[in-house]
């Protein structure tokens, strides 16, 4: 079997340097590369553009790298949780551009399916269509206007897992799920930290969710803090 | 005139049994609260999870489990999990039937706008220009009027869209009420206590009022 472990996050993100494209997993905190973006943060590489859901908080997961001020550009869905995201956009030195999220997913997806383009109705006729070619196609009896939009093209895709083997296989834990898979999928080069890292045939080959193909590097990561961004109980 | 809770526990009568459902955050995530016993539905969140439940008791909470709004939740027995292309997959090819939404402005054409207010406000649209441009059956839950006292229900959007031509229904604080298809707000219910005149004055964009109205049945 091939061997795709690497010793630990340095190591894992040794090679992205300046000005890449990065994919990073994670919903808002929730399946966050937390020990490859300490990496992140601990090498330097500048002018990043990072491809999330989200932009972390402002003393977590990617708000971490736009505190070191190492991202020059964020694509993301949602930015509403990162003062100094806000700060940095309005004062122009982030650049953002934000698409709606199915469309942030797909476009993964179709880089990791080996399609240039996906077509869909996500944004027509808001600002988000502006300079993208559309399509009216009938479909299911509905005659609707799509937009065409390109799969990302990525230097690297980081994602957590829960649990990995050295084939690269990946399992992931309930909604920690969430970009991981397709971004894994869709990476030039993808970095998967996994919570526990397992021996070769210890995983059962019907639950995996990402085949090793999908994955270059991967490492079992350490100190998970798993940050709860909000903490909803009922009592007992 | 409703509050917040009255608003979802009238929505919450649009909830048919056997209907796959997605709340958005805000007044909709309160509509979870009033489905009534025997009606079965399945809340969908969109970062992946069929079958969402309450929150978990004190002290159970996962970290690995959260909603959309990135709160705490729980699993009900016969939930799902899958990836955001998934979720987004069965949103878009309309296996989700209804959403119901918030809303900073409503159009008397069924355009929505509810994720930016150039210069002030720049969250992103998260889900909901997936949402809007594919569900059948859309509700939005929101305030009649803003806070200056501006009516939200408008001839033209003023804020930056988020999808066109998709409202459905709208539910406020005042009136319950329908987006024709060749455009218009078309009254069908007054809140407890309001009168037709008070909605007509809170509504800019073209009411259309026929016959009688009803005063809404909520409980």
């Amino acid at each position: 079997m091939i061997n795709r472990v690497v010793k630990n996050a340095e190591e894992a993100v040794k090679d992205i340097t300046d000005n890449m494209t990065l994919l990073v997993g994670g919903f808002g905190l929730c399946g966050i590369p937390e020990n490859c973006i300490s990496a992140l943060v601990k090498k330097g590489s500048k002018n990043l553009t990072c491809v999330s859901n989200n932009a972390g908080v402002d003393d977590f997961g990617l708000g971490l790298l736009l505190q070191s001020k190492q991202i020059k550009k964020m694509i993301s869905s949602y930015v509403g949780e990162n003062a100094e995201f806000e700060r940095q956009m309005l004062s122009g030195e982030l650049e953002v551009e934000l698409i709606p999220q199915g469309t942030l997913a797909t476009r993964c997806m179709a880089a990791g399916y080996g399609m240039p383009v996906i077509y869909t109705p996500a944004g027509v006729g808001t600002e988000v269509a502006i300079g993208k070619e559309t399509r009216t196609f009938t479909y299911n009896g509905e005659t609707k206007e799509y937009l065409m939009e390109h799969a990302f093209e990525a230097d690297f895709a980081i994602v957590k897992a829960w649990k990995g083997d050295s084939a690269g296989n990946l399992i992931f834990r309930s909604t920690a799920r969430n970009f991981n898979p397709m971004m894994a999928m869709a990476g030039k080069i993808t970095i998967a930290e996994v919570e526990e890292l397992v021996e070769l045939g210890e995983l059962d080959p019907d639950q995996i969710h990402t085949p090793g193909i999908y994955v270059h590097r991967i490492f079992q990561g350490e100190n998970y803090e798993k940050r709860i961004e909000q903490v909803t109980v009922r009592k007992k | 005139m409703l509050d917040k809770n009255g608003i979802a526990k009238r929505i919450a009568k649009e909830v048919k049994d056997g209907m796959y459902v997605n709340l958005g955050i805000g007044i909709p995530t309160l509509v979870a609260n009033f489905i009534p016993d025997g009606v079965n539905v399945v809340l969908q969140s969109e970062n992946g999870i069929l079958g969402m439940g309450p929150f978990p008791i004190e002290g159970e909470e996962d970290a690995d489990l959260i909603n959309a709004g990135k709160q705490t939740v729980t699993l009900l027995k016969g939930s799902s999990v899958f990836d955001s292309a998934m979720s987004f997959g069965m949103i878009r090819s309309q296996k989700v039937n209804l959403t119901i939404l918030g809303a900073m402005e409503v159009s008397e054409n069924g355009d929505i706008a509810n994720w930016k207010i150039p210069g002030k406000m720049v969250k992103g649209m998260g889900g909901a220009m997936d949402l809007v441009a594919s569900a059948k059956n859309i509700i939005v839950a929101m305030q009649h009027v803003n806070k200056a006292g501006e009516s939200k229900l408008l001839p033209n959007c003023d804020l930056p869209l988020t999808g066109i031509r998709c409202v459905k229904k709208i539910v406020t604080e005042l009136a319950v009420l329908d987006i024709l298809p060749e455009g218009g707000f078309r009254l069908l219910e007054r809140a407890p206590g309001v009168s037709v005149e008070q909605i007509k004055n809170a509504t800019l964009g073209k009411l259309i009022i026929e016959g009688e109205i009803p005063e809404m049945i909520i409980d």
